[in-house]
């Protein structure tokens, strides 16, 4: 069932690819993401986030608001290289 | 080439917080660029057919999809001039030295340096995980209204509703109203969430309320054709053999909803992890203003709460980032109506999450 179960619906990870890389010892989310692309699509994890961070948590035995959260950096969303090839002043 | 535009003020946001901000601002006189992804102001209030409750200066006893007009009407007789929208545009962007990436399609990128940002971009919805939950035909609940009454588009014929908070009753109501059928209302809790008054709408109307209950998996071909539920103990353990087939095309999840602090978080202000708030939110004073001298925040970016007290934290917020400009006039005044009036809309059994989540926010247990 956890391999029908989608945390990350932008890089196609399931709750079984999560928990195996917290089975190898990966607890940290920021490093989570890293390792399996987890919230690094185009949406920037505003889907699988909270799911990531709950299921670290309950599988470390730790508060959500415990854990490392992972970068947010811009832009949030694609943006297309024509729109800031000109550059600004 | 663009040029750095530099409004007084640039909200981020143009839903009930964010409309409420510029009013405000621009009321105290200060200049404000309102910024927003949507083609129209207003923000899920364009989808809200029903009418609120709460204050009846934040616009109770109105329809949702009323009150943006209401706030432009008020916005255009305080000084047009002093107002300027950018819809269509997503800020994509918050860097360390105050400046926002936005974004219009088929345009150049604007870089904007407003003196002082009010970041008022709400929530979005929570997710849950649960074997199908990929299948064509599992939507959130604000797609579903978007569908149904923005577009006037049916999602399905037979909904199974997962969340009997506000925003599950409410919905499901919508969805009768559309003549969607709605298959029971299932909630994890073994309390309904939502006021009485939604729920006794949806129940009357015959649609069955399921306290403890969860779903355990959607199934279905190429999209959904069902869900298994099942029953819940008091730890939250399914119960065995308490499964249950319900044939429906559709499975709306309304559970919850959890800030946009993206912005928040690039722009570096400093934030806690309050549950009761619906997940991270930044740390602010009563000015709403955040860890960063120039950025405020306003609505369910803040704090996941209603409409109306979104408003009026936009109006605390425009307030006083107008007031830290100069525009400075009444501010006190002013500041201790909309705090009574944030009191008021807290008081009671139905805010003592938000006190005590605000009481944590602010260092307390």
């Amino acid at each position: 069932m956890e391999e029908n179960t989608i945390i990350c619906r932008c890089e196609d990870l399931t709750l079984a690819d999560i928990r195996a890389t917290i089975k190898k010892g990966f607890h940290n989310p920021q490093e989570i993401k890293r390792l399996t692309r987890c919230g690094m699509g185009p949406c920037q994890g505003s889907t699988c986030r909270e799911l990531l961070l709950k299921e670290v948590a309950s599988a470390t035995g730790k508060n959500v608001g415990d854990l490392e959260m992972t970068t947010f950096r811009p832009p949030n969303k694609p943006i297309k290289v024509k729109s800031i090839m000109m550059g600004v002043e | 080439m663009t040029s750095l535009q530099k409004p007084e003020i640039a909200i981020v946001g143009g839903g009930p917080a964010g409309l409420s901000a510029a009013l405000s601002a621009v009321r105290q006189g200060a200049e404000v660029m309102l910024i927003d992804r949507d083609p129209a102001l207003g923000g899920q209030l364009v989808k809200q057919t029903h009418m609120f409750f709460g204050s009846r200066k934040e616009y109770a006893a109105i329809r949702g999809i009323d009150i943006p007009g209401k706030l432009m009407a008020a916005l255009e007789e305080e000084g047009p001039e002093k107002f300027k929208p950018l819809l269509d545009t997503t800020v994509l962007g918050y860097y360390d030295d105050g400046v926002i990436l936005a974004d219009k399609e088929e345009e150049q990128a604007m870089l904007i340096k407003p003196q002082k940002t009010i970041i008022a971009t709400g929530a979005a919805e929570k997710m849950l995980p649960f074997p199908g939950n990929d299948l064509p035909g599992v939507y959130g609940a604000g797609a579903v209204q978007t569908l149904m009454n923005v577009y006037g588009i049916k999602p399905g014929t037979r909904v199974l509703m997962i969340g009997a908070g506000n925003i599950g009753l409410i919905v499901s109501y919508q969805l009768l109203q559309a003549g969607v059928e709605v298959a029971a209302i299932i909630e994890g809790a073994p309390k309904i969430g939502g006021y009485l008054v939604h729920a006794t709408k949806a129940r009357r109307a015959g649609i069955p309320i399921k306290t403890s209950h969860t779903i355990k998996e959607a199934y279905g071909k190429d999209s959904v054709e069902g869900a298994l539920i099942c029953s819940l103990d008091e730890n939250w353990c399914a119960i065995p053999g308490s499964d249950l087939d319900m044939k429906v095309d559709v499975i709306c999840l309304a559970v919850g909803l959890t800030p946009q602090t993206e912005l928040l978080w690039q722009a570096g202000c400093e934030q806690k992890y309050i549950p009761e708030l619906g997940g991270y939110v930044p740390l602010r004073n009563e000015k709403m203003q955040t860890s960063l001298p120039d950025l405020y925040v306003a609505g369910d970016v803040a704090c996941i709460e209603e409409a109306g007290s979104a408003m009026v934290e936009g109006k605390i917020a425009g307030l006083y980032a107008a007031a830290d400009l100069g525009y400075a006039e009444k501010v006190e005044e002013r500041y201790t109506s909309y705090y009574r009036e944030l009191e008021e809309l807290r008081a009671g059994p139905t805010g003592a999450k938000i006190r005590q989540g605000l009481s944590r926010l602010n260092g307390g247990v």
